[in-house]
């Protein structure tokens, strides 16, 4: 086919709108002038070459132009401007990885969640438009330069910070998952939903920068007494929870950075606690306050939800640290086997509340036998840890399970392990194997297992 | 540097602050013993290393060492200090009734709550459940599950009415207060709520939680090979119409 013959398809004036959409109007005008006279004088010159037509589809379907040997029209034409889109976003062919909600499971939008689409991203990090999102009075729009951060109580300098302030002080970046302890909640008594982002869509992983808890706690000096703090966010719930002071002058951490940018409006803008490897809600988001004091304050929070309601009718209360868990992204429902049977790389994630993440097995029978996976390196302290390992699929049944085992020697248990002890009514903290069973079609689906040993 | 080594011999109750003694660094760090929630700023001395450290600052026990931002005035700190603990530390003065309350629970709450903390639709039930907590299907209202009703007034005061959060006056919380507990039975018609009857409120399930955490409690092993026999599937996803599309557009159509 000659370079001159292409037929620009209908795709170059769907990129010319987008890119034009993005402009100012006086510029948008003038672009999309100068970019329909160049797609007609190129349209001109296909017809007039004669090239197109019946023949080329007879040559392997629409997609034979954009292949070898041909030349895609991409190619061969000006891509968009610089700052065409000045806050760049994914290409739209991504556009339906997104994060997405249960509309059954919530009774509103503004004390609900979304979860993160798991099946489609790579390495470790979440980007920041698809950490999933945990809301319990809705998303305050919060001006930084007229929020605060109030530190009181049990200290002898009481401090107001404005985020100016608060950016003062010594920083520092820290990798960390962050996951809502309800994340798997939906399927304790039974397998309910197909797709890994709504059974684990419920953690994320991102760079945290901002100031040690320490650092501003040293700063407005403790009093003796001092032992819990109460860390309060500015949203309508004035969501609060208690928090002994010993992990408060461990390694949490006061951010107003994610993934390199400002915090997100969605995890807590301008500024949230980072509390590593405890359950989400305790990482409280806008914050405003955090008040010193000697006894915890049994927040409803910490009372009434997020409590773990065991078979005895008793319930466990200040579950924090999230176990040590994992799940195959690939294959999963979302990502079924399409090519047949073959070499596949089974992928996916782990990671725990204690520490780091030592090792994972995965099982292509259910959990009869087990094979190591490879783990990404750097793993990182309460991280998500990417874990790899081929499998050589003979286009029959199989039940993958991962299970992963953290540096103090915790193994992930089985949903039957869990349910022996906590019954199937305490909501949070279900950290159990999962299992995707793989049909000869390649097809996937979440289902649980039964079985002897 | 001077400032630095003189705070230094106070310093650093974090295990980060180690990788710096690790390196020879003048600040003095030493771990705290994180066992103990009051003894942060009373670490003792230990000249072990961790090799697990990414993140190291020193710290500055002096108060005021940076000296960014003001003073909180004691009116800035009463306006945001809206926390209320179980002994009653928090509650303002105040009162209310039971019979105010039901007539500002009808105007605020009983949309969502029902009339009688039954709940409408979804909404949180407030009211019954008392004895199901071991049941399939345990009922959590603040009658059969709430440890103390110092937390309803301040989830009532901090947090509702939904749509108008931090709207309420101190009195009319209380008034709620007494309402929403004199729907569960567990304060007579003619109780007055205040910040004395409150927190001397026993609920119901005062003494149903427990710590600390007695987790990892389930003891899964490494096995590798044969690990167990009759692997059947006792349950799937597949058929029950409850996954909302993971392609394309947000996908609305499972509402409840």
């Amino acid at each position: 086919m000659g370079r001159r013959g292409d037929n620009p398809d209908g795709e170059f004036l769907s990129d010319l709108h987008d890119a034009a959409e993005e402009l100012p109007s006086a510029e948008r005008r003038s672009f999309l002038r100068k970019g329909l006279a160049s797609a007609g004088s190129v349209l001109l010159g296909g017809a007039a070459a004669g090239l197109t037509g019946p023949a080329e589809a007879a040559q392997g379907g629409s997609d034979a132009k954009y292949l070898p040997p041909n030349v895609p029209p991409w190619t061969r034409r000006l891509g968009a401007q610089v700052v065409s889109r000045p806050y760049g976003k994914p290409s739209k062919y991504e556009s339906g990885v997104i994060r997405r909600n249960v509309p059954w499971l919530t009774v509103d939008r503004e004390t609900s969640v979304s979860f993160t689409p798991l099946q489609d991203l790579h390495g470790t990090i979440t980007p920041n438009g698809l950490v999933f999102e945990r809301y319990h009075a809705g998303r305050p729009t919060i001006d930084p330069s007229k929020h605060r951060l109030m530190i009181h109580g049990l200290v002898k300098r009481p401090l107001l910070l404005t985020m100016d302030e608060l950016m003062r002080f010594p920083s520092v970046s820290v990798i960390h998952f962050l996951e809502c302890p309800a994340n798997g909640g939906m399927e304790w008594r039974g397998a309910q939903l197909n797709s890994v982002q709504f059974t684990h869509g419920m953690v994320s992983c991102c760079e945290w920068t901002g100031v040690r808890l320490s650092t501003l706690l040293d700063e407005v000096g403790l009093k003796t007494d001092a032992a819990w703090l109460l860390a309060e966010g500015a949203d309508g719930a004035a969501m609060a929870r208690s928090i002994p002071l010993h992990k408060g002058l461990d390694d949490c951490i006061v951010v107003y950075g994610q993934n390199g940018e400002a915090l997100r409006p969605e995890q807590g803008f301008p500024v949230r606690l980072i509390v590593p490897g405890w359950e989400g809600n305790v990482n409280v988001k806008w914050l405003r306050r955090i008040k010193v004091g000697d006894k915890p304050w049994f927040t409803r929070e910490e009372t009434s939800k997020y409590t773990d309601l065991m078979p005895s009718g008793l319930a466990r209360e200040f579950t924090w640290v999230m176990g040590t868990k994992s799940v195959i992204t690939s294959p999963c429902p979302e990502k079924p086997l399409k090519n047949g049977k073959g070499l596949y790389e089974i992928s996916g994630l782990a990671w725990t509340g204690r520490g780091k993440i030592k090792r994972v097995d995965v099982s292509l029978d259910g959990g009869v036998n087990w094979r190591t996976a490879q783990l990404q390196e750097p793993v990182r302290d309460k991280a998500l840890t990417r874990f790899r390992i081929e499998w050589r699929w003979d286009g029959g049944p199989a039940l993958l399970q991962s299970r992963a085992v953290d540096d103090s020697g915790d193994v992930q248990p089985t949903l039957q392990q869990l349910r022996a002890v906590r019954g199937t009514s305490s909501i949070y903290h279900n950290t159990s194997i999962q299992t995707w069973q793989v049909k000869p079609d390649g097809s996937v689906y979440d289902v649980q297992l039964g079985y002897k040993g | 540097m001077s400032k630095v080594t003189r705070s230094g011999k106070f310093a650093a109750a974090t295990a980060v602050a180690l990788a710096l003694a690790a390196v020879g660094s003048a600040w003095a760090a030493t771990p705290s013993t994180n066992a103990d929630a009051s003894n942060g700023s009373k670490a003792q001395a230990s000249a072990g290393a961790s090799a697990s450290t990414v993140v190291s600052l020193p710290r500055h026990p002096r108060p005021g060492y940076f000296g960014y931002g003001a003073k909180a005035t004691a009116k800035e700190i009463a306006g945001w200090d809206i926390d209320i603990r179980p002994d009653g530390k928090g509650l303002p003065p105040g009162h209310g009734t039971v019979q105010q309350g039901g007539n500002l629970y009808q105007k605020h709450c009983a949309s969502c709550h029902g009339t009688f903390g039954e709940g409408e639709g979804r909404y949180p039930k407030l009211a019954g459940g008392q004895g199901t907590l071991t049941d399939q299907r345990p009922e959590k209202t603040v009658g059969s599950y709430w440890p103390y009703a110092t937390t309803l007034w301040s989830y009532v005061h901090k947090a509702m009415p939904f749509y108008a959060p931090e709207s309420l006056t101190n009195d009319q919380t209380y008034a709620i207060v007494a309402y929403v507990l004199n729907l569960s039975n567990i304060v007579p018609n003619s109780f007055v709520a205040n910040a004395k009857t409150i927190p001397a409120v026993k609920m119901p399930n005062r003494d149903g939680f427990y710590r600390p955490d007695p987790r990892p409690d389930t003891h899964n092993t490494m096995c590798m090979h044969h690990c167990r026999t009759h692997v059947k599937v006792t349950s799937s996803a597949q058929g029950k119409n409850l996954t909302p599309r993971t392609t394309g557009k947000l996908d609305e159509s499972l509402a409840h």
